[in-house]
């Protein structure tokens, strides 16, 4: 049977409650285990040696005293992960951010480890590793890194995406390009421009949980890797490339995970600590201080955008245009393509380029952060749709309305639209009270819409039916904030059983399929899909064996609220079979009942919403307060209203923190100067006011429930509607990310002066 | 190696163990007594993660030194609920969905019932500032703020 993904309204009885998460009580009385949590038999303790500098070349690594340290069992550096890329560049990429090679690219490149038998000796050990530095001249800042002056990373980088090819190698790794129609002719037929360059700070995902694991590789080759990721199918397979390994011997397990929002997709030491665990030949723990994780994990791109708008008096948009820079850290990456694809896709646009250029710095690995790339071209381009609105004399809903892409609009990196919520989600806010209640002095009030693509990918499930009639359910994409019990649901929404018959588990990569990773708002989207379908499966299985087990042909069984029933005048005296009934006898009918689907979850619908947000800024301070903040965005049909409720708030949250406070700051010798939660500022409980929410459900076509991603779409409004806001509450126009109290203070000075 | 000796009261069993001088508190529990439920965010006293009662004062056991706590009597997370019966909190958190990814909510939980147990009936301003030592980065606070809200409702009786 061919599994038919699309939309069919229907009725629910499970997809749309709200019951509790199955993983929850383990969460409330602390046994669920996390990457840190885990332990092996005869476990070392991992310590990585990073690089102080922001860019030097490695002399020579001396670890002959480390390694004569009583209680060290193994020292590692770059010889002992080969080069295996084959002319892979990505490859070898990996690799050289996992252990530098022969240049330290950032403060907190790993250039050696040591597997020893506590604590203690591990961190004597790093001490007693000598390391010659030769310091280069470095670059942090996205701008000054693409001037002919800057020092370059790597000679062998020419920039691609341009024709022709540059002659010289520069920081410049590649130029994108997106849109259609002719901008100069549409700015022409303007009758108002607005041209602005932004700036946004680097930012940190700030999971709480530091990336952790515990691998074990053993004297045959096989290995273990207990690890916090949102993939660990795709873990196992970069960690076998890198380390020449088969992957059917490497067992990835996936412990509960900590946060992730996009850090959790790269590997960063896993390699290294199965690379400690192979030469020392007993399991290594590896667990990333809160230190080591600003300093090399994570963080966003830093950027720098120019965006230009043309409108006639009408409000109807002629041409709008972007140029988009994005810090990748030190290895290519496709980071400004992805700003540049989003940034106009919430408009039905005549006349559009985006270019986007990935730009190489001496800062971290650029990391996906939750909708990645998104947020800060959406800051850039809402802050000038704002700022166009107010020139206009228009309504800043109406005039974003007048220009919404729709159904059938050409989106400016190039699909066209299907069914989208962008026209909805602004109706909703137009409607909406808080964009009607008064506001006082100091205080603003800003709106903004984002986009986001959504992921679907491959998956893999695999339902088991067991002999009571309860089923287990095992899913292969990691649940980073409930999607157990949504895809529980799901489940018991398929076989009409209740909820609390179904359980569902991660499974590890030696039990189900290879599934991609819960990144792109994919977990539920397509895991539900591929539950769906496993469900329908298991209903085949079962209505055969009621078939036999009733002695009747299997065309006249249907599957009805959780029973087979026969159809037919001449079996009205067949009472219909449970599911634990058909389980029951399933011995004696063909042995165990499942139901499988692998599959490639097509058609994950484009997410759109609308954020509307208060602030007051204390024009002393420069302190801004944020009052009040509504989220409203499509969800295409939401299974756990909840956990959908929760990603509007913790995207909204998170965006909140980056246009306030977040930035990595950097000092004048490259080196990061607050890898820390103390200066490294997230948004606390006493910062935020409770976070409203409106869940709107356009159904998405290519999925049964009309489900679409909710995951990622909430972080890209609110840099832009709260840096309208600010720039309502204080008469100037904000352009740079965070806006903290002494960039609001410097705005406020320069408008008294002016 | 030589480790100092210490015996406490640890979720009202009584427990002895050696440890090293700069080992602190949330080392012992995780690593010397298998107690897992207080996680290590930050090693810093920022995150809060590793919040434990230490004689009847809230404290980031992060910041606590594993021989500071010879004599003390110390409640983590494990021992929150009563055998099979879950504190209200914790239920409350289950029914609000307060939580998602989980990290941080042993650490929320003991700072909420050390505020509950101070002041059973806080506004939601005082539920804020009481809660603003703990970071949580998946929620945005709202759900668990209303969680703390219904639990305090539930043992007032309401």
């Amino acid at each position: 049977m061919r599994f038919d993904a699309t939309y069919q309204d229907r009725t629910y009885k499970s997809v749309g409650t709200r019951p509790v998460r199955p993983d929850g009580v383990d969460k409330v009385t602390g046994r669920a285990r996390y990457g840190a949590d885990f332990n092996m038999p005869g476990q070392l303790v991992g310590r990585i040696l990073r690089s102080p500098h922001a860019h030097a070349r490695i002399g020579s690594i001396d670890t002959a005293r480390a390694e004569a340290l009583k209680g060290v069992k193994a020292v590692v550096t770059a010889d002992d992960l080969p080069d295996l890329s084959n002319g892979d560049q990505a490859h070898h990429d990996l690799l050289d951010n996992c252990m530098a090679r022969s240049t330290a690219f950032y403060d907190g490149h790993a250039v050696a480890a040591v597997a020893a038998v506590d604590a203690r000796t591990a961190r004597q050990a790093l001490k007693l590793i000598e390391v010659s530095y030769e310091v280069l001249p470095h670059v942090v800042d996205v701008d000054e890194a693409m001037l002919p002056s800057a020092p370059v990373l790597h000679d062998t980088i020419f920039t691609d995406g341009v024709d022709p090819r540059p002659t010289t190698s520069s920081n410049v790794a590649a130029r994108s390009e997106f849109g259609h129609g002719d901008v100069d002719a549409g700015l022409a037929a303007a009758d108002v421009i607005v041209e602005r360059s932004f700036k946004t700070e680097q930012t940190h995902q700030g999971y709480i949980e530091p990336h952790a694991c515990v691998a074990s590789v053993n004297s045959d080759g096989t290995a273990e890797l207990w690890v916090c990721t949102q993939g660990h199918f795709v873990y196992r397979q970069k960690c076998a490339d890198l380390l020449g390994m088969d992957v059917s011997k490497l067992r990835v397990t996936s412990s509960e995970i900590g946060g992730g929002f996009g850090g959790k997709t790269h590997v960063w030491m896993e390699p290294v600590a199965l690379a400690l665990s192979r030469k020392a030949g007993r399991p290594v723990k590896l667990v990333m201080s809160r230190e080591e994780v600003f300093r090399a994990s994570g963080p966003t791109s830093a950027t720098s955008i120019d965006v230009i708008i043309g409108a006639r008096h009408d409000g109807t948009i002629t041409a709008a245009s972007a140029e988009l820079r994005y810090s990748c850290g030190p290895y290519a990456e496709l980071w400004a393509e992805l700003g540049a694809m989003t940034s106009f896709a919430c408009y039905d646009l005549q006349n559009v380029k985006t270019v986007g250029y990935e730009v190489l710095v001496n800062r971290p690995k650029t990391a996906a952060y939750r909708a990645p790339s998104a947020p800060m071209a959406a800051f850039a381009v809402e802050s000038v749709v704002d700022e166009l609105a107010q020139k206009l004399g228009m309504d800043p809903i109406a005039f974003r309305i007048k220009n919404a892409a729709r159904e059938g609009t050409r989106s400016s990196y190039g699909p066209v639209y299907g069914p989208i919520g962008i026209r909805p989600t602004l109706d909703a806010a137009q409607a909406h009270p808080h964009m009607h209640a008064p506001l006082g002095p100091n205080k603003g009030r800003g709106m903004a819409c984002g986009f986001w693509f959504n992921f679907g990918g491959q998956t893999c499930t695999d339902l088991n039916v067991n002999a009571d009639g309860t089923v287990t359910l095992a899913v292969g994409t990691v649940d980073v904030g409930g999607s157990r019990a949504s895809l529980s649901l799901v489940a018991a929404e398929e076989l009409g059983i209740p909820y609390e018959h179904v359980r569902a588990v991660v499974a590890d990569t030696a039990t189900l399929g290879y599934n991609d990773m819960t990144d792109g708002s994919r977990g539920t989207f397509s895991s539900s899909m591929a539950t769906i379908s496993a469900s329908r499966n298991a209903i085949e299985v079962m209505r055969s064996r009621a078939a036999m087990m009733w002695d009747i042909p299997v065309e006249e069984v249907i599957w009805e609220d959780g029973h087979a029933k026969a159809i037919g005048a001449s079996y009205g005296n067949l009472a219909p079979l449970s599911v634990r009934e058909i389980a029951e006898a399933s011995g004696k009918t063909g042995g165990p009942i499942a139901g499988h689907s692998e599959m490639v979850a097509d058609g994950a619908g484009v997410s759109f919403a609308t954020h509307i947000c208060d602030v007051e800024v204390d024009p002393e301070t420069g302190s801004t307060r944020i009052l009040r903040y509504t989220v409203i965005q499509d969800a295409g049909k939401a299974v756990h209203p909840d956990y959908v409720e929760g990603q509007y708030q913790g995207g909204a949250a998170q965006g909140i923190g980056w246009a306030l406070n977040e930035e990595y700051v950097y000092g004048a010798d490259g080196r990061l100067q607050n890898p820390g939660f103390l200066d490294y500022r997230i948004p606390v409980c006493s910062d935020l006011p409770m976070i409203d929410t409106q869940i709107l459900e356009i159904p998405n076509p290519s999925h049964p429930y009309g489900v679409r991603g909710v995951g990622e779409t909430s972080i890209v409004p609110p840099l832009a509607a709260i840096a309208n806001a600010v720039s309502n509450a204080v008469g100037v126009r904000m352009t740079h990310i965070p806006m903290s109290p002494p960039r609001i203070l410097a705005a406020l000075d320069a408008r008294t002066k002016g | 190696m030589s480790g100092l000796a210490v015996s406490a009261t640890i979720n009202g069993d009584e427990v002895e163990y050696l440890c090293q001088a700069e080992e602190t508190l949330l080392d012992v529990l995780r690593n010397r007594l298998g107690l897992t439920g207080a996680k290590e965010g930050c090693g810093t006293g920022d995150c809060g993660a590793c919040s434990v009662v230490l004689d009847g004062k809230l404290v980031c056991s992060c910041l606590v030194l594993g021989a500071e706590v010879q004599g003390a009597t110390v409640e983590t997370i494990e021992g929150m609920a009563k055998g099979d019966t879950l504190h209200p909190l914790q239920t409350k958190f289950l029914e609000h969905a307060a939580l998602q990814c989980g990290i941080c909510t042993p650490g929320f939980l003991m700072a909420a019932k050390a505020l509950l147990d101070a002041n059973p009936d806080p506004t939601e301003e005082e539920i804020r500032f009481g809660l603003a030592g703990n970071l949580c980065r998946c929620t945005g606070y709202d759900k668990i703020v209303r969680a703390v809200q219904a639990a305090a409702l539930e043992i007032n009786g309401g």
